[in-house]
């Protein structure tokens, strides 16, 4: 991409046949000259597309209605290209499909330099474009599906129509949801064996000489992983010629700033910083606390004691519901010499620790309370531990009493059960919350316990006014950070749009 | 047939004349430097020697095969292991910096082991083998080698028996040595069909429709399933294993049979009794739905289907132990098995360090003049020469010939490898010199 006088010549009707598609697999870099409006403009909706992505594949199922909906709704009115054809352009409002699809192209490379620099940036944007990639492949007719394969040298060989007719029994046997007429009439495609590993391992393919014949209708499997792999290597290699791009000093900050914007509200800053007593978490627990935390109350207050992990999570929980450094000194300490710690021992060894959560320790690294990805993904509990995720880490049959205790109907811990059956742990958290709250609908989607405890607290105290009242000191909080900028008569503008920036991602 | 007696306690002894002058060494250095297409295949691989008094000693590697040589009759290991080939010599992986010393390539390997059958298994338990369960080797060996070459696609398979109650396969195609851990993982798991510990009944599940692998694995116990289980094993004649292969069934049938093996006593009328008894439920839906027609091939497939460790296979790291090494418990060497011989292959006839070194010992006399005349050339090339020669007196001859033959099968596969890189090089000069030329115009 090109941002100086220089221009690269379009070498003849590249840019037609660039956007014949509908989807791309996003091989080419684009070649044009762009203003810093579009740039950001295109960056932060495709980075709201991916946020709906994450937050769609979390709280629905993945391909059901639901879930097609809302990503469909959100594609179009993000102006997205979505399952139409170059051809048919009724030009709605001013943007043409070709429009659309420069924008798809034009965004997904921007957001390359926004997040290929850490490793859990890397998984995070690699997370999301394969899902948006899975879900509009999908999307397309079998005859595009087809193209697109050939039109990326996709080097997935088409078995003949002899050697089809020969191994049709075969392939029926070995592939799930195949019949005859599917074999005659749709493509079976040839591919080795270490491209298709994970249909090998359950050995729902068929084998022949070191490759997999695999139906059409499984070909997205193989094509992820192959989407997968180039852009890992893409992303590392874009990282490597990151420097050059940052020392423009336009792009740097908007650079910076997408990349931190992708977790959203991550309960760094405290909002109501001294409004919760100590007198009141007992209270707080039962009401508005997400199972893990309750559970780690409850825990501390038996045994007068937790470990390492469960100090952490619960620790910079208080943090983020507004406990101040001195109010979770005295909590951890009361509770801890109730046990067998005496207070000198509790300030030598434990209160450095709290004070290292609230950064005035160490390398005074402000730690931000662990969403519930990270809950549930690292650190697995052991013998002896209390933290985790209980709908991920309990056995069934110990969260089924914990529920009961806590009076659960035995209809809402079935629900519950079923979800976490089905690995879905974030939305059995939440339909722990319809429960305990008497609600039909959360109204959220739950991604991390502050926004559980927040959302509770909302909705016992009466919904509406104080959402405003959060969004506005918000606001006033984040906005400061672009000041920072330097303001160049052609970065007014971009100085004005970062501000906006945040309001974007402000939940809904 | 002539074992001579093994006793463990002469293995000091016996190992150094065995390393000295019967080892095949230039074979395997051959087999192991891979034609020379890659560089430092050979002195970046890992050996392991299990030493006497079990000392064990990883990360040994060489530059040459004289210095293997040299370190095998110095150190006289009692078990010779081979792991991967690493990114740099493993004898100096503590020099490199840490992350960076990393295993590469490793053939992929598979390990069968008898023990894993003894729930199954009448005749033997633990580390017993004899001529009737060997013949769960023999159909080990015929299911992994059709899938391993028809499905996916290998061409250099060497078997080897291991000495005592089992036997190893190395896949070496280059293919199979550049395979991903996920990929040996998955390969494992694709030919696994028995399944489940102790507490898991009924070890191998079907459901429609079968896989073609599995029909042709069904069919190669077919081939031997009524002599082998049936009559060798006698699974349907004491009260005891009888109720063994009525666990597997479901309760409509365990009482069918139950009435009928009161009366009948045949093992074979048994059998057929229990493989028509599906006909009586044809009818049955519910038993339908679990697969549960398929409970006769359930059974052939729990009580012969190869048994495999997955662990062995997936880690390209993974020490195994090496052909030509000597089991220290039974004497055993461990030799290269020829497939188109296997129904005879007997592990009992396999020679052991005693016997070789005993026919080693038995004088011949034609080849004294030939030694005189031959002494004067270069030693090694003696040395050599005389290994040859020694080892052809001895029982170890023909396994060694089989070892040849799946190494010139291999050396083609080199020689086309060496003839691509070598014309690889060829066109990106000649690009380079055209564009060369072009940009100066």
């Amino acid at each position: 991409m090109q941002f100086s006088g220089r221009r690269k010549k379009l070498i003849g009707n590249f840019q037609n046949d660039l956007y014949d598609q509908c989807l791309q697999f996003y091989g080419q870099p684009p070649l044009e000259n762009i203003s810093l409006t579009e740039f950001e403009t295109f960056a932060v909706e495709r980075l709201k597309l991916l946020k709906t992505v994450e937050n769609v594949g979390v709280s629905c199922v993945k391909n059901s209605e639901q879930y097609t909906k809302k990503l469909d709704a959100e594609i179009s009115s993000l102006n997205f290209p979505h399952r139409v054809e170059l051809g048919d352009q009724k030009v709605q409002g001013g943007i043409s499909e070709y429009e659309k699809r420069r924008k798809d192209h034009i965004s997904h490379f921007i957001l390359r330099l926004a997040y290929c620099q850490t490793e859990d940036l890397r998984r995070w944007f690699i997370q999301q474009e394969m899902d948006l990639f899975r879900y509009r492949f999908n999307c397309l007719h079998s005859k595009h599906k087809t193209d697109f394969l050939h039109k990326n040298n996709l080097k997935y060989e088409t078995v003949s129509a002899e050697e089809k007719k020969n191994l049709k029994d075969k392939l029926i046997a070995s592939s799930y949801g195949l019949s005859g007429t599917k074999v005659e009439e749709h493509d079976v495609y040839k591919v080795p064996f270490q491209d298709a590993l994970d249909l090998v391992r359950t050995r729902k393919v068929y084998l022949l000489a070191g490759n997999a014949y695999i139906p059409h209708h499984e070909i997205v499997t193989i094509v992820l992983n192959d989407f997968r792999t180039r852009l890992s290597k893409a992303l590392a290699m874009t990282a490597r010629s990151l420097p050059a791009v940052q020392s423009d000093e336009r792009l740097q900050p908007l650079l910076s700033h997408l990349s931190h914007a992708y977790v959203g509200q991550d309960y760094s800053i405290q909002k109501n910083i001294g409004k919760i007593s100590l007198e009141q978490i007992d209270a707080l627990s039962g009401k508005s606390f997400p199972l893990c935390m309750r559970h780690l109350h409850k825990a501390l207050r038996e045994n007068h004691h937790l470990r390492h992990g469960g100090r952490m999570q619960y620790g910079l929980f208080l943090k983020g519901i507004g406990l101040t450094l001195e109010q979770a000194l005295q909590f951890w300490r009361s509770e801890f010499v109730k046990g067998k710690v005496d207070a000198d021992k509790f300030d030598k060894a434990y209160a450095y620790s709290v004070r290292h959560m609230f950064g005035k320790e160490g390398k005074r690294t402000d730690y931000t309370p662990y969403s519930c990805m990270k809950v549930i993904l690292s650190n697995p509990p052991s013998q002896g531990d209390y933290h985790g995720c209980p709908f991920r880490h309990s056995d069934p049959e110990l969260l089924k009493q914990k529920l009961q205790n806590y009076k659960v109907s035995p209809s809402g811990i079935n629900q519950i059960l079923e979800l976490v059956k089905g690995m879905h742990y974030q939305l059995a958290c939440q339909k722990y919350f319809e429960l305990t709250h008497n609600v039909e609908d959360a109204g959220f989607s739950l991604n991390h316990p502050n926004q559980y405890f927040t959302e509770s607290q909302k909705f016992l105290s009466g919904g509406r006014d104080i959402k405003k009242e959060v969004d506005m000191s918000q606001r006033s909080q984040e906005n400061p950070a672009s000041v920072t900028h330097p303001s160049q008569a052609n970065s007014k503008q971009a100085h004005e749009e970062m501000g906006d920036l945040d309001s974007f991602f402000q939940d809904e | 047939m002539p074992t001579s007696d093994y006793d463990p306690a002469c293995l000091p002894d016996l190992l150094p004349l065995y390393y000295r002058r019967l080892f095949p060494f230039s074979q395997y250095y051959r087999w192991l430097s891979y034609g020379g297409v890659s560089k430092n295949y050979f002195q970046n691989r890992e050996f392991s020697f299990t030493l006497k008094d079990d000392i064990y000693v990883r990360y040994q590697s060489f530059t040459t095969q004289n210095e293997l040589e040299k370190e095998m009759q110095k150190m006289v290991p009692y078990k010779v292991d081979i792991g991967a080939v690493y990114s740099h010599r493993p004898s100096q992986h503590n020099a490199v910096k840490s992350g960076t010393f990393q295993a590469l390539e490793k053939e992929l390997v598979f390990d069968i082991d008898m023990t894993d059958y003894d729930d199954v298994r009448r005749c033997c338990s633990a580390a017993d083998i004899c001529s009737k369960c060997w013949t769960l080797m023999i159909i080990a060996i015929r299911i992994l080698d059709r899938a391993l070459r028809e499905d996916f696609g290998f061409h250099h398979l060497l078997w080897v028996y291991s000495g005592r109650r089992g036997v190893h396969c190395w896949v070496c195609d280059d293919a199979a040595r550049k395979l991903s851990v996920a990929a040996r993982s998955a390969v494992a798991e694709y030919l696994s069909l028995v399944k489940g510990g102790e507490e898991t009944l009924r070890k191998v599940v079907l459901s429609d429709p079968i896989h073609p692998f599995i029909n042709h694995s069904l069919s190669v116990v077919e081939r031997y399933f009524q002599q082998y289980a049936i009559v060798e094993q006698d699974i349907l004649c004491s009260k005891e294993s009888v109720d063994k292969v009525l666990a597997l069934l479901t309760t409509h049938i365990k009482k069918d049979l139950t009435i009928y093996y009161q009366d009948e006593k045949n093992p074979m009328k048994r059998w057929d009794r229990l493989c028509t008894n599906k006909a009586f439920h044809q009818g049955r839906l519910s038993s339908i739905k679990k697969g549960g027609q398929y409970f006769d091939k359930e059974i052939m497939l729990q009580y012969c289907y190869p048994r495999l460790d997955v662990n062995v296979s997936k880690g390209v790291n993974h020490l195994l132990k090496s052909p030509f090494s000597v089991h220290p418990k039974t004497g055993r060497i461990s030799v290269p098995i020829d497939l188109k011989e296997l129904n005879t292959f007997d592990p009992f006839e396999v020679p052991t360090i005693s016997l070789i070194c005993e026919e080693l010992e038995r004088p011949r006399a034609d080849e004294a003049e030939e030694d005189d005349v031959k002494d004067k050339e270069n030693e090694q090339e003696a040395g050599e020469r005389r290994r040859i020669r020694d080892y052809k007196r001895t029982s170890l001859a023909k396994y060694v010939k089989v070892f040849d033959r799946f190494l010139e099968a291999m050396a083609r596969s080199w020689k086309g490898e060496m003839l691509k890189k070598s014309g690889e090089l060829e066109t990106s000069f000649s690009v380079f010199l055209t564009f060369m030329s072009f940009t100066y115009t």
